[in-house]
């Protein structure tokens, strides 16, 4: 029997899944059932093994050297490092405070502006992809160039890393924002204003305490997104670098980075986990 | 009477500086994308067709484009990186492809959690993550006495683990989206699973297939972290990325490698262009058909 069959007798556009007739279980195969459970274990198996490896006192992986916070210890010690994630941790809140910012503004804009110019507004959201379709080479190179044009005005360091980090940040935040704006009743707006309050305070009580999720997980998609981030600091750092960059110039591997790992590994793993446990809660409220 | 043209009009000038206020606060983002996105590419434009003299004045040129053209060395890396992205990409669709349709169909519930475990290495830095595997081959390869580290399986594996959950999740999305009851539908009409996969879950999931496919093939052709770390310091993984790493970090010659990044772009406009286009197609295939045949059913 071909599609062509299945397709003239039922019909495909479905847009509401609880509406189907089927109402049998799902039971699948015992081998794909095994087989789904084994790609999670090899996908977190180095992060496990990082773990166990960050305890190990013996510099080499091949043999175990007993229990020991050695690496930790001198993890803490290591002064570029320390100043290195110092540079990460700072870059990457001020360049998501500013990306929260000019992203949540410049989506509500955009949404209203789209009332007028919807073609505009398209091709701003088209340039606003650019960083995200691109690979990162690519707009690294793109900023290095623009960088290395107006180098004798501003040297490459801690401003241009951190112009860069804004840069690729904020469309991350207006992807996850102005979707939101679109789909919000524009008569909450109007009955606040109906009730007196001017446009801003509408815009600040109602609005935005509305989008407030989505901004939320874009500005922690902006965070780590700095704060992960490798190949855009590598070119336009300069002088300034963070701690990805540290790792990748470093010419023998230290098992430190093994300790460095795995606190990021729990931090952001803790932070993904509250922001999901958060989230699915929030969601049980409003079915409620 | 007079009481409701004068609030017509009151309401008509509040919305109209509403209007000027809210877009204002578009200024900034509009600043921002101006100056550090589309700025930026006018300077590899810029930077590709110009050359630095010997007293430091700048000249016009193409021979930018023409030193790369007759290099050997860049049309075989451009090559190699082609070869291994396409062959990492198949392997993330193959292996990715049934860990998706368990997570497209299985319970709302057991979803989340899945879902939830996919994401996770993905917010961890890609760099930790392959320095992890290189670990483990080195532990592999004491144990075994085998050469991991600097082949063309190092190189396809740290690719594929890096990548796979940007195929998994649009694949998974795409097939959450399929209604069981055709499943049934094509067992009572006769198919066996296999052909009920083949004929109903692959041509239903095509677009989530396909922007898997654009989002693990241009990261995995222009990557420069896992040939670097696990190429074993090889010439055969000196790919594209670390090409352009090259021209720009090590010798400094950004001319050059601006022309490298201008080529490298419009080559992935072309093919995210392709790829949209593809995937229209198929989609307007599809409703052509149903709207066929609500037609015929009227």
């Amino acid at each position: 029997m071909s599609a062509q069959v299945l397709k003239d007798r039922v019909p495909l556009k479905i847009k509401n899944r609880r509406k189907s007739l089927s109402n049998q279980e799902y039971h699948p195969h015992f081998a794909l059932t095994s087989y789904t459970w084994l790609i999670f274990i090899l996908l977190y198996l180095p992060i496990i093994s990082v773990i166990v490896f960050s305890f190990n006192s013996s510099k080499s992986v091949s043999n175990w050297g007993g229990f020991s916070f050695t690496w930790y210890e001198s993890l803490f010690k290591n002064r570029v490092l320390m100043e290195d994630l110092r540079t990460t941790l700072s870059i990457a809140a001020i360049a998501t405070v500013f990306s929260t910012i000019i992203g949540t503004l410049g989506a509500i804009g955009l949404a209203e502006l789209n009332k007028k110019k919807p073609k505009f507004v398209n091709f701003v959201l088209s340039v606003n992809n650019l960083p995200l379709v691109n690979p990162d080479i690519v707009t690294a190179v793109s900023l290095m160039t623009l960088f290395l044009a107006i180098q004798s005005v501003l040297e490459m360091g801690y401003i241009t890393l951190l112009l860069a980090h804004i840069a690729f940040c904020t469309p991350y935040i207006v992807i996850q924002v102005y979707p939101k704006v679109l789909s919000q009743d524009p008569s909450e707006i109007e009955a606040a204003m109906d009730l007196g309050a001017t446009r801003r305070q509408a815009v600040m009580k109602v609005m935005i305490p509305d989008l407030m999720p989505s901004i939320l997980s874009g500005a922690m998609l902006a965070f780590t997104m700095s704060f992960d981030d490798f190949i855009i600091s590598y070119f336009v750092g300069g002088k300034s670098q963070n701690i990805s960059v540290y790792i990748y110039s470093m010419k023998t591997f230290s098992p430190i980075v093994n300790a460095l790992s795995t606190i990021i590994f729990l931090a952001i793993g803790l932070v993904v986990l509250g922001f999901q446990v958060f989230n699915s809660t929030k969601k049980k409220r409003e079915e409620r | 009477m007079a009481f409701h043209v004068q609030n017509v009009k009151k309401q008509k000038t509040r919305s109209n500086f509403t209007f000027n206020a809210s877009i204002g606060g578009a200024i900034p983002l509009l600043l921002l994308l101006t100056l550090l996105v589309l700025l930026p590419f006018v300077f590899i434009f810029i930077y590709a067709i110009t050359n630095k003299g010997e007293s430091n004045y700048i000249y016009l040129t193409f021979d930018n484009f023409a030193q790369f053209i007759t290099e050997p060395n860049f049309l075989r890396s451009a090559g190699m990186s082609i070869y291994f992205a396409f062959i990492a990409t198949l392997i993330c669709l193959v292996i990715g492809y049934p860990v998706a349709y368990f997570i497209g169909r299985s319970k709302a519930s057991l979803r989340n959690i899945l879902v939830m475990l996919i994401t996770i290495p993905m917010w961890i830095n890609m760099l930790l993550r392959i320095l992890a595997w290189k670990q483990i081959f080195e532990l592999f390869e004491k144990w075994m006495n085998v050469e991991i580290i600097g082949t063309d399986f190092a190189i396809l594996f740290g690719m594929a683990y890096d990548l796979l959950p940007f195929m998994i999740i649009p694949i998974y999305t795409s097939v959450m989206k399929i209604d069981p009851s055709l499943y049934e539908a094509s067992k009572d009409l006769g198919a066996n699973p296999i052909k009920t996969f083949f004929k109903v879950t692959i041509p239903l999931s095509m677009p989530g297939i396909i922007s898997g496919i654009t989002m693990v093939f241009l990261p995995a052709a222009t990557t420069l972290v896992v040939t670097e770390k696990l190429g074993g310091g090889k010439s055969r993984y000196f790919l594209i990325g670390n090409i352009i790493e090259s021209y720009f970090i090590r010798q400094t010659n950004p001319y050059v490698g601006s022309a490298i990044a201008l080529i490298l772009s419009v080559i992935i406009f072309l093919v995210i262009f392709l790829l949209n286009r593809l995937d229209r197609t198929v989609v307007r295939d599809r409703e052509l058909t149903t709207s066929v045949k609500k037609r015929r059913k009227a």
